[in-house]
């Protein structure tokens, strides 16, 4: 029983039985789409499912932040943490929560959030979904930067973090200027990202030849991106970085739903598409810079998490931030089972965010394939 | 009058110029078609008409000002394109598609207005789409999915809207589909159309002006039964062929000269004229089944 009707050449496969989940009858109804206007001239169009799925990621990501600063040695319940938060637990709660935990917890939310919105920026401009920073060698763009002041300057946190977000954004200029033909064109930029990646571990490869055992050790430990330790002098700058991209990316986001449809079209609609692209993707690079000074460069989240949040929405677009959000929610999520399924900073969350956001994502893909959605 | 047009622009990819010192004017609510054999730059033409392509020397025009000192968006409402190829975003449903065209007529807080909603619909309804509103677009026929994209198109609202083969890829009745619908825009909502199309005897019929290009140059322009004859078509394409009255429509139509001559038989109509009267124009003859100008003597 197919709901489709198909006439003609189509290429939609609907499975025997998975038709009946989108409505027997005529024409399937995919989607539910609400038309807001108000009075001061303000209109939008809102995808029902789309809206819901965003703030249930946020619901959970905020869910699993609180589960997480609840969690460790000392054990709060969420009551407990919230009260903390605003002031209501005792001296040794609040100590524990506002100093050690919650910073720890914002950096991961932020550090997700950042790269959920860069991967999403990144697979949109490049039409590609492997078109993201971590397999486009920003992370060793990133590792290379951190590394020689690990190396050769036995450099202190912040200088690593300042080695990072040099190494990555200069990364991305020099991809911007190898890839810049005409203008920035998406398969070319993967290309160059895919090149530049190889060579740039190469030298990654190099320094820590150089280093001795003790440098070896921190590098290795700071490229399998971690959250231990993070305090409030990582959660401010980052929190800055985001205040001003993210709403700035957002502003993007419609041009570069636009941008999906080729570049061609995009013009015909009245997009600048050198200067959408070349903007977003800037916002995407300083975004990831940032996010990698502050965390390491934690693998696969922003490859997975705009894949994710597009197969939960269902809606096309960039789903910039259902990607913020779901990003928040891997990375929280994988920082709370790096930590208790394997005893207390047995394991670099970054580790766990490859395990995690790479199996659902394989998981999804197979159940897609079974149903015929792909 | 010509809100469209092109003042000695040289056309060019990085170095490799395609035209020099074209100079061509869209007549307003015309249907206007380009053809010519590949690459004599009419799709690049078409792309610097609207704006795709800058022209390394002289303006493209739009009302009077150079198209690439316009803001985008302002270009985008007045002049619309299908590109030749475009792509349908994954799990886009029809009428999602279809309300993109609405992008250069909204803003950061008028995204959706009621006049959009109503737009869209209309320019679904146009062009016989309306039942697939909520269908994927994936899901479509190839005719289907040209008419969403033309939908898309029409949605923008744009008096002049410019066509780059919107036919090709298509079987040859979804073609004709296609060419039905952009003529009735034409004729009944008065937009100035303008295509690149590749089949000629489709230029013929539908364009009620038609631009012949070769090697970057304009070769003739006018209504298509002044200028298509077989000498035309000999000296745009370098093919042999008669010219004869579209028995539907009554505009030209091509023939192709044959490899090798037809063979007689006992039911043939032919009327002994064996072609030999050389370069006669179009319209010299008579009747219905006339046949003129066997170009092959043309020489």
């Amino acid at each position: 029983m197919n709901a489709i009707v198909k006439p003609g050449a189509g290429t939609e496969a609907g499975a025997p039985g998975e038709g009946a989940k989108t409505g027997g009858q005529g024409a399937p109804v995919h989607r539910r789409v609400r038309s807001v206007r108000t009075a001061g001239g303000l209109s939008l169009r809102l995808d029902l499912r789309a809206v819901l799925v965003g703030l249930l990621l946020l619901a959970v990501a905020l869910a699993a932040g609180i589960a997480l600063i609840g969690s460790g040695d000392y054990p709060m319940t969420p009551g407990e943490v919230l009260g903390a938060l605003t002031g209501g637990g005792n001296a040794g709660q609040e100590f524990i929560v506002r100093e050690l935990r919650l910073p720890r917890v914002l950096v991961g939310l932020l550090v997700g959030a950042s790269f959920g919105i860069a991967g999403a920026v990144f697979q949109t401009v490049t039409r590609n979904p492997l078109g993201s920073p971590d397999v486009l060698g920003f992370a060793q763009g990133s590792s290379v930067g951190a590394l020689v002041v690990i190396v050769f300057f036995q450099g202190g946190t912040f200088a690593v973090a300042a080695g990072a977000v040099v190494g990555g954004v200069a990364t991305g200029v020099a991809f911007f200027l190898l890839a810049w033909k005409r203008g920035i064109q998406g398969y070319r930029f993967v290309l160059v990202g895919i090149g530049g990646s190889a060579m740039l571990y190469a030298v990654v490869l190099y320094l820590l030849t150089k280093a001795n055992i003790v440098e070896a050790t921190r590098a290795t430990t700071w490229m399998n991106g971690s959250l231990n330790g993070r305090d409030w002098d990582q959660v401010w700058p980052l929190a800055a970085v985001c205040a001003v991209l993210i709403p700035l990316a957002l502003f993007y986001g419609r041009p570069l739903r636009m941008l999906e449809m080729g570049d061609d079209a995009a013009y015909a609609l009245g997009v600048r598409v050198d200067r959408v692209r070349v903007i977003a993707l800037l916002a995407a690079v300083l975004l990831v810079a940032a996010a990698t000074a502050a965390a390491g460069p934690i693998a696969f989240v922003a490859l997975t998490a705009p894949q994710l949040a597009r197969r939960l929405t269902r809606s096309p677009g960039p789903n910039l931030l259902p990607s913020a959000f779901m990003g928040a929610v891997l990375l929280v999520t994988a920082d709370w089972a790096a930590q208790r399924l394997f005893g207390a900073d047995q394991l670099p969350v970054g580790v766990l965010t490859g395990v995690l956001g790479g199996g659902y994502l394989l998981w999804l893909l197979t159940v897609e394939r079974r149903s015929g959605r792909i | 009058m010509s809100r469209l047009t092109a003042e000695n622009v040289t056309l060019a990819y990085d170095q490799r110029v395609i035209a020099e010192n074209l100079s061509v004017a869209i007549p307003d609510h015309s249907f206007t078609v380009i053809v010519g054999p590949n690459a004599c730059g009419k799709s690049t033409l078409l792309r610097a008409l609207s704006r795709m392509l800058r022209p390394t020397a002289g303006s493209v025009l739009l009302d009077g000002s150079a198209i690439s000192s316009l803001p985008a968006k302002k270009v985008a409402r007045t002049l619309g394109l299908l590109p030749q190829s475009s792509i349908a975003p994954d799990g886009i449903t029809v009428s999602d598609l279809v309300a993109r065209g609405r992008y250069p007529h909204q803003g950061l807080l008028r995204q959706w207005s009621a006049d959009d909603e109503r737009i869209v619909e209309e320019s679904m309804a146009a062009t016989g789409v309306g039942e697939l509103a909520e269908r994927y677009v994936d899901e479509l026929s190839g005719g289907q999915r040209q008419r969403v994209w033309i939908a898309m198109a029409l949605a923008q609202q744009t008096p002049l809207l410019l066509l780059d083969e919107p036919t090709t890829y298509l079987d040859i009745q979804h073609q004709i589909e296609v060419l039905d619908l952009c003529a009735e825009l034409h004729e009944e909502q008065g937009r100035t159309l303008v295509a690149v199309l590749h089949d000629l005897n489709h230029a013929a019929r539908y364009a009620s002006h038609l631009i012949a290009m070769k090697n970057g140059a304009i070769i003739a322009e006018g209504a298509p039964s002044e200028i298509v004859t077989a000498e035309l078509v000999e000296r745009v394409f370098g093919l042999g062929c008669q010219v004869i009255d579209d028995p539907e429509t009554g505009t030209p139509l091509v023939i192709p000269a044959a490899r090798k001559p037809r063979r007689a038989t006992a039911d043939d109509p032919v009327d002994g004229s064996d072609g030999s009267d050389g370069g006669a124009e179009r319209g010299a003859g008579g009747g219905p089944a006339r046949r003129a100008a066997a170009t092959t003597a043309v020489s």
